[in-house]
């Protein structure tokens, strides 16, 4: 199993989600953001940081590079994309996930262990029910999902959002804290799983997502 | 051609950067009601005309400068 972190530059976490994907047992691949080549990894995970320096909007000139238009054929695809952080922000503005990412509501940097409710069973969080709570680091600024009151039933409706903040550390509408694509195979959150993956730093629950993310690359992709 | 795209964010969207400069104008006495922070964008667009500046520069700020869900912008092209 081959999983590619994209490295941008003004990309902090692309090594720790490297490593972290070690840890799950898969390969892990570099992969360069000038490059639309995705070398044939399985699954992406689109990492965190502040890409081209967060300059226009957190994002949205990543969401412009190379390497994403790889990211989207291969999202087309029907194969797994894992946005984390910057990576959450990229994928909302390029058009994979739903809503946007904003400053925090009250402007000031978050760094902290957060409560991660699951909202349902999802493939994306393997062997955790409605009801459970993870606990996974955030440290960001612009972490406040925004989608308008409509949207945002639309997505409760549609089984997308997976995950919901207990507490809220940022303005979230509904505390949505993880969302999917329509498909289910592209998600996001602002908290960092690949922060979460080892108990001497506070918490394993980081490795129920990149689970997930290994067992959606595992499955056949339909036609 | 010399175009100005202005991006602002939407109305009723919370912009937490304006509300911020709100209250550090009320700190300074000034009774500004309201401040809503966005972008100006000073563009030279190779168009032969100011309407091929404006649709190009329209779709710039479409397409990039802007994020529709979240905001709103306008066009100036230099007279």
């Amino acid at each position: 199993m081959r999983v590619g972190v994209v490295s941008f530059p003004g990309a902090c976490d692309d090594r720790d989600a490297l490593r972290a994907v070690s840890l799950m047992g898969a390969e892990p691949v570099r992969l360069w953001h000038a490059d639309a080549d995705l070398q044939g990894v399985d699954a992406v995970i689109v990492p965190g940081g502040f890409s081209y320096g967060d300059y226009l909007r957190p994002g949205a000139l990543a969401s412009l590079s190379p390497a994403m238009r790889g990211v989207r054929d291969h999202a087309a695809a029907g194969r797994p994309v894992l946005g984390i952080c910057n990576g959450f922000q990229v994928l909302t503005e390029s058009g994979l996930l739903p809503g946007v990412l904003r400053p925090n509501t009250h402007l000031k940097f978050r760094f902290q262990d957060v409560g991660l409710a699951v909202e349902r069973e999802s493939p994306w969080l393997p062997g955790r029910a409605a009801g459970d709570v993870l606990s996974i680091p955030v440290k960001h600024h612009d972490g406040c999902w925004f989608a308008d009151a409509d949207r945002l039933a639309e997505l409760e409706a549609a089984g997308q959002v997976l995950l919901r903040y207990r507490p809220n550390p940022n303005g979230s509408v509904g505390s949505v804290a993880c969302v999917t694509n329509e498909a289910g195979n592209v998600a996001g959150l602002m908290p960092h799983p690949e922060h979460a993956v080892e108990q001497l730093l506070g918490s394993t629950d980081g490795r129920v997502l990149l689970q997930g993310l290994l067992d959606l690359a595992g499955r056949p992709v339909a036609a | 051609m010399n175009v100005t795209v202005l991006v602002r964010p939407r109305e009723g969207i919370l912009d937490p950067q304006g509300e911020a400069i709100r209250r550090s104008l009320a700190g300074l006495g000034y009774p500004a009601a309201e401040v809503r922070a966005g972008k100006v964008f000073d563009l030279e667009v190779d168009a032969g005309d100011a309407d091929s500046a404006r649709r190009i520069a329209g779709e710039i700020a479409e397409k990039v400068l802007s994020n529709p869900l979240i905001e709103s912008y306008q066009v100036e092209v230099a007279g």
